[in-house]
This record gives C-alpha cells, structure tokens and sequence, in this order.
C-alpha cells in the first residue's frame, strides 16, 4: 500500500519531472511528444488489467474487458503512431 | 510491506518502467535521440504489463488476453495505415481511449464498492475524480476526432449554452460527492454519473473551432495522464501514478506553450469558441488597401529561381493538398540552382505544433533547413521571394495593426517583409479565424490560385525548364 502522505510526495515530484523534461523542447517535436506522452499514459493498461483481474460480477466483467480494451488501444496505438512520426526524422548530413 | 516475491519483482519492474518513461521522454525531446526514447518508453511499456500478469489473485485472464488482443490489433492496425496529415485526429482518438479507460477501472471500483468492497474516503474521492477527468476526456477526445476527421463539420453553439454546461458540471460534482459521501451507492447512481460526465465532455467540445482543437487535444492529453494518476492511487499503482504524472504535468505545459503560441488563453479556447469572431467579419473586409493580384506559375517559378533565398512557409492547406512532396522536390530544384531555400513554421500552423514539421519529415525535408518563428523572423528582410503555401493566419499582418482583430496579439510570421511574396492558395476564402487577409492585398504580393501539390508541381515545372 502507499500511504496517502508518500503518494503526494510522488505526485510532486512527478509533476516537477514531467515539467522539466518538457521544458527544452523545440517547437519541430511538439507533435511527436505530444504522441509519446499520449502512449505513456497509456501504463492504464496495467490498471486496467487488475481492475478486471479482480472483477466478479458480470457488469464488472463487463466495464473491465472494455477498460483493457481500450487501454490496449491507447497504448498500441499511442506506440506506432508516435515511432512512425519519429522515424522520419533526418539531417541533411544524411545520418539519423 | 512487501509480503512475498511476486509483489517484489512487479513492484521492482513497475519502479525500472517508470524510469524508462521518464528516461523516454526525455530522449524524445531533442530530435537526435528522440527515435530512441520512444522504444525505450516502449520496452517498459511491454516489461509492466507482463509484470501485471504476475499480480496474486488475477482471476479472469482469459478475458484480459481476449481484451488485449482485441484492443490491439485495430489500434496497430490503423496507426500504421493513417497518412501523416490525419495524425493529430488519431492521437485524439488513442488518447480518447487512455480517459476511457481510466474512467472504466473508475467504474469497476465504485461498483464493487457499492457491492460491499468499500474503499476509504480518500480512496473513493480519487476513484470519483479521475472518473469524471477520464470520462469528459474520454467523449470529449472522440467529438475532437470527429471534427478533425470531418465528421462534424459545424462548430455547434447555441443559445445559454454556457450556463446549461456550468449547471451540467455542477450537477455532476454533486453526484459525485454523494457517491463519495454515501459510499455504497445503488449501480443505478452511478451510470447516471457516467452518463452526465459523458454528455458534459461532449458538450464542451462541440462549440470549439478547427483552429483551437490543437490546444484541447493537448488538453485532454494532460486530463487523461491526471485520470491515470488518480487511478494509480486508488489501485496503489506507483507505475500508473508516476507516468500518469508526468504527462499530466508534460501535458498541461505543452497545452499552455501552444495556447501562448496562438495568443489565445486557455480560459478563451475553451469557453468562447471561434464562433464568436465571425460577426466581426464584415467589418474588417472595410479598410483594406490594394487588390489581389494574381500570378501565373512560369513567372513565380522565375522569381524564384533567380533569387538568392527563398523561404517557405507552409500551413494546413499544404497538408489538405498533399503538398509535401511536390514541395520537396521543388526545394531541391531550387537548391540545385544555388538559391538558399529556408522553411518558415509558425508554431500553429496546421492542426497542432508541430504538424507541419512531421509532414515535411515525411517528405524528406532535413530538419535543418526548418526554422521556428523567432529563428526566422528576422530574415524575411533578406529574403527575395516568401512562398506561402496553404497558411493564412499566422502570416496575416492584421495581428500586429488591428487592435479590434479577433488574432490582434497573435504572433506571426513576417512575411510582409520578403520582397516578394508568392501565396499559393484554392480560392479567395477566409482562414479559420474568418479574418481577411491583408497580406493577399498588399503590393508585393502575388496569388498562384489552385491546389496546392498541382502548383508545387508547375512551379517545380517552370523551373526546370529554365
């Protein structure tokens, strides 16, 4: 279990991180990062998948499946999108 | 704590997957390494859920390997299928999924909680919250993708609608705190919860215009990452706190650097709607100087061989065309020939920062020929000929002279400097913003009037034949 005062304090730091990392971003990758934060929070699957673990009733069964689904959507999705915007990235030199 | 070696090695695997998100995104911020960090995000994607599998007490796994199956191909399906001009739509759409998602673990802890599972207050609250962020983002992430992929076209307000949303929202806080206050609430309450976050997230989504969908995109993105994040702690997922964290904060800062970009505040964006701008519109057609000139493709092809630079400025039209390519082509045409050519992005030209920038990519464009606004600003002094394709507001000169210009403020591309200016554009129409464009009328200005890949590709014609 994670008690409530830790859970805040990773909550902080995390929102310090996320801010930071972001901070020197040039304006050519702001598609392409928007995508791959999109498929990072995509970990709802993980969620998802224990949300449905311990499902018992049929409408939870139910509300899950859809849960992992589309979970499973965002993070697959997120993942191929954002390696294809990536992929093109080149310099004129020639190298990647 | 920790009871046995199952929760050992998941709980370990969660810790080195945060990390490499965060190592990911990291990398994916600078253009050199950027491939890198998507696949390192992505291995620690892979290692956390084959960690969950190894969760004590995982009943139903059946289901959850039919679910992933399920989920997993059309996504991958399409992602590999969609051409890169409808990209921002589909990120609307996987990130719509994401809220669901977050909103559906939601709904399976409130319901076994109303089933006798009962969670603390502070739990329940978390459950409630990322519930309602998930869900709005969730419908309201799908009407984006509607209007993106043209499946709406209109931009909906109607009468009271601001008040009929605020009563809405507050109608759903309150239903929420019951749910909270009394704990084990009839099933019944609680779809009617979801039912009333799903219609809200519609209805603010649907008054927004083309123009802004960027911003609520980037918006929805932060919302859905806050939404896993708060189902992390309901579920005491450290994994799921800290990625959804990090993007919410990533997130919420992309969200206010393009809203800057655009001069627009968020509050504006999202309470407005663009709609509000076209009443203006006939009053600023009155006190515009000059005609609109037009201009045949072997004579703008001319004027640009013969120049010293050259910079383009590509918008959406560009995108709508297909352009990219043709564009390419004639770039390196005119690079043959010893002009310097530059590419000119404002940071909301297209349908979100950057989209440009990944349509030229595509083609094969060197990013180091691209140039930001503030890069390049200075150098349309110097330049012969601006070749605008496709964009219309951010070149508008209105934005620096009209204080009553709905995109007063907005910072553009100084285009209006280049000795000359070459606008490829299909007709005479307004931008998105429904604001004349000065720019089209003013003495060093000329119009190429067609589609925008079929003029690259005479451009590219007339100067070859020189």
């Amino acid at each position: 279990m994670i008690e409530g005062l830790v859970a805040l304090y990773i909550f902080m730091l995390a929102a310090f991180v996320g801010y930071e990392v972001i901070a020197k971003v040039p304006v050519i990758l702001h598609t392409p990062l928007m995508s791959g934060s999109n498929f990072i929070h995509g970990i709802v699957l993980v969620g998802a998948m224990i949300a449905l673990g311990h499902a018992d009733t049929n409408l939870e069964k139910a509300i899950g499946f859809i849960g992992v689904m589309l979970a499973t959507g965002n993070a697959v999705g997120g993942y191929f999108v954002t390696e294809r915007m990536l992929e093109m990235f080149k310099t004129s030199k020639g190298d990647k | 704590m920790i009871d046995n070696w199952q929760t050992f090695l998941i709980e370990g695997i969660y810790f080195l997957a945060a990390i490499l998100f965060i190592l990911g995104l990291k990398k994916m911020s600078s253009p050199v390494t950027a491939r890198g960090g998507i696949i390192w995000a992505g291995v620690g994607m892979i290692l956390a859920t084959l960690a969950t599998f190894l969760t004590p007490h995982l009943s139903n796994l059946d289901l959850i390997v039919i679910a992933i199956i399920l989920g997993a191909t059309p996504a991958w399906w399409s992602a590999k299928k969609v051409a890169m001009a409808n990209m921002p739509q589909m990120i609307a759409l996987y990130n719509g999924m994401g809220g669901g998602a977050a909103a559906a673990i939601a709904g399976v802890e409130l319901i076994r909680a109303s089933a006798g599972h009962e969670l603390s207050n502070t739990v329940q609250t978390l459950a409630v919250l990322g519930a309602i962020i998930g869900t709005i983002s969730f419908s309201g992430s799908i009407i984006a993708f509607a209007k993106l992929q043209g499946l709406i076209k209109k931009s909906l307000l109607f009468n009271k609608q601001q008040i009929i949303n605020l009563g809405l929202f507050v109608f759903l806080l309150v239903l929420g705190a019951v749910i909270v206050y009394i704990g084990s609430v009839p099933v019944i309450v609680i779809i009617l919860f979801f039912l009333v976050a799903l219609v809200f997230g519609v209805l603010v989504t649907v008054p927004i215009g083309g123009a802004d969908m960027p911003v609520v995109i980037s918006l929805f993105n932060a919302l859905t990452g806050l939404a896993v994040a708060f189902e992390g702690f309901v579920l005491s997922n450290a994994a799921m706190i800290i990625a959804g964290t990090v993007v919410g904060a990533a997130g919420t800062l992309l969200t206010q650097l393009m809203a800057r970009a655009m001069n627009r505040p968020i509050s504006n964006v999202l309470f407005s709607g663009f709609g509000a701008a076209e009443g203006q519109e006939a009053s600023d057609n009155a006190g515009i100087e000059g005609s609109l000139k037009p201009i045949d493709a072997t004579d703008a092809a001319i004027m640009m061989a013969y120049a010293e630079q050259v910079i383009i400025v590509p918008g959406y039209g560009m995108a709508v065309a297909q352009a990219q390519h043709k564009i390419w082509e004639l770039t390196r045409a005119l690079i043959e020939r010893d002009v310097r050519v530059k590419f000119a992005i404002h940071p909301v030209a297209g349908r979100m920062p950057g989209h440009m920038n990944v349509l030229l990519a595509e083609a094969g464009v060197p990013y180091d020929i691209i140039f930001d606004l503030e890069e390049i600003n200075a150098e349309f002094e110097q330049s012969d000929v601006a070749l605008v394709i496709g964009a219309n507001d951010v070149v508008n000169p209105i934005a620096r002279t009209d204080p009553n210009s709905p995109i007063y403020g907005m910072p553009i591309l100084s285009v209006d400097k280049a000795k000359n200016v070459v606008v490829i554009k299909r007709g005479k129409g307004t931008g998105f913003s429904g604001v004349e464009n000065h720019l089209f009328y003013a003495d060093n200005t000329r119009m190429l009037y067609g589609d925008g890949q079929k003029m690259a590709g005479e451009l590219l014609q007339g100067i070859k034949e020189l």
